[in-house]
């Protein structure tokens, strides 16, 4: 960025490596998805070793981990009905991943999920889940209803498809982005006395609510898209 | 003053960047009137204010995304420089 500032929001290179003579980097983003994963490996482990040797009556990791699933599985069963639990999985699995990448602006790191090269792939599984679905359950309807009200509309129709994946992953990535930058600024580029106290309602808002909200709305709208083709 | 060709083409993206946030009228007015019905619905139903709660909230952040289309062209006009 340009301009001379002090404000620092971007994505910065950690690691250069040359692959097939193309110049890469590792970012950011990579590191932090680095940490992420390995915290929820942790987590994953920690609660197995848990749940292997549940006892009746529950102590506070196990009640945490049975509060957890019974609200993934409202969560799946509200919207999915009957196929809830082929989802459940994969819900669960993107539902912790996009919650710790968004909150992982709290911990210090550069929010992760405010690189759309993360939440685009997010969005490429979901439309990739979604047309398996499509296809399976379907077979050749699942291309012919492209046609389906009249002829004409099919290049419509054919927008929808393909919109889909960009507008969850733009959703999310332009949420996390803004929260990014509000904070870049507020600690670039005010007076020191402006920085104690005032950011931790911004964090609230931008990194808390935000987060858990797009979080919740990313595994919602994948559910919505994906019982459509049920 | 001398202004270069370069200098010109980054102030027109800073103006065009400032109209695209003009999308956010949109979104505003939408989650006003969305915010507005919830707490109409919860005041005649109180008991479902948790159902209504979620819904409203899934449906302000679909309504966003307008804005946010906006403010994705304002970026990149501000800091891709895409005609620079």
């Amino acid at each position: 960025m340009g301009g001379g500032s002090e404000a620092d929001f971007m994505i910065h290179g950690v690691v250069k490596y040359t692959l097939f003579g193309q110049e890469l980097w590792l970012t950011t983003t990579t590191v932090g998805m680095t940490i992420i994963t390995i915290v929820l490996l942790i987590l994953a482990f920690a609660a197995n070793r848990t749940m292997k040797k549940a006892t009746d009556v529950p102590g506070t990791f196990q009640n945490i981990i049975e509060l957890g699933m019974e609200m993934l599985e409202s969560m799946t069963t509200g919207i999915l009905g009957k196929e809830a639990r082929r989802f459940a999985n994969y819900i669960g699995t993107i539902f912790l991943f996009i919650l710790f990448c968004n909150l992982s602006g709290l911990a210090g790191l550069r929010t992760v999920t405010a690189d759309f090269g993360v939440t685009f792939l997010l969005g490429l599984v979901t439309f990739a889940i979604v047309q398996y679905q499509g296809i399976k359950n379907h077979g050749v309807g699942h291309f012919t209803g492209l046609f389906k009200p009249l002829p004409v509309l099919f290049p419509i129709n054919l927008i929808g498809e393909f919109a889909n994946p960009i507008s969850i992953s733009l959703r999310l990535f332009a949420n996390m982005l803004s929260g990014v930058i509000i904070l870049g600024l507020w600690y670039g580029m005010l007076p020191i006395f402006a920085k104690i106290g005032i950011p931790a309602a911004l964090h609230v808002y931008c990194d808390l609510f935000s987060g858990c909200i797009q979080t919740y709305v990313f595994c919602m709208l994948t559910m919505v898209y994906v019982n459509d083709k049920l | 003053m001398n202004i270069s060709g370069q200098d010109f083409i980054y102030g027109c993206s800073a103006i065009g960047a400032g109209l695209a946030m003009i999308a956010g009228i949109g979104p505003g007015v939408g989650q006003g009137i969305a915010a507005g019905h919830g707490a109409a619905a919860v005041g005649r139903n109180p008991g479902a204010k948790s159902d209504i709660t979620s819904t409203m909230l899934l449906g302000q952040a679909v309504a966003e995304t307008t804005g946010l289309y906006g403010l994705v062209v304002a970026i990149i006009l501000m800091f891709v420089k895409p005609f620079g």
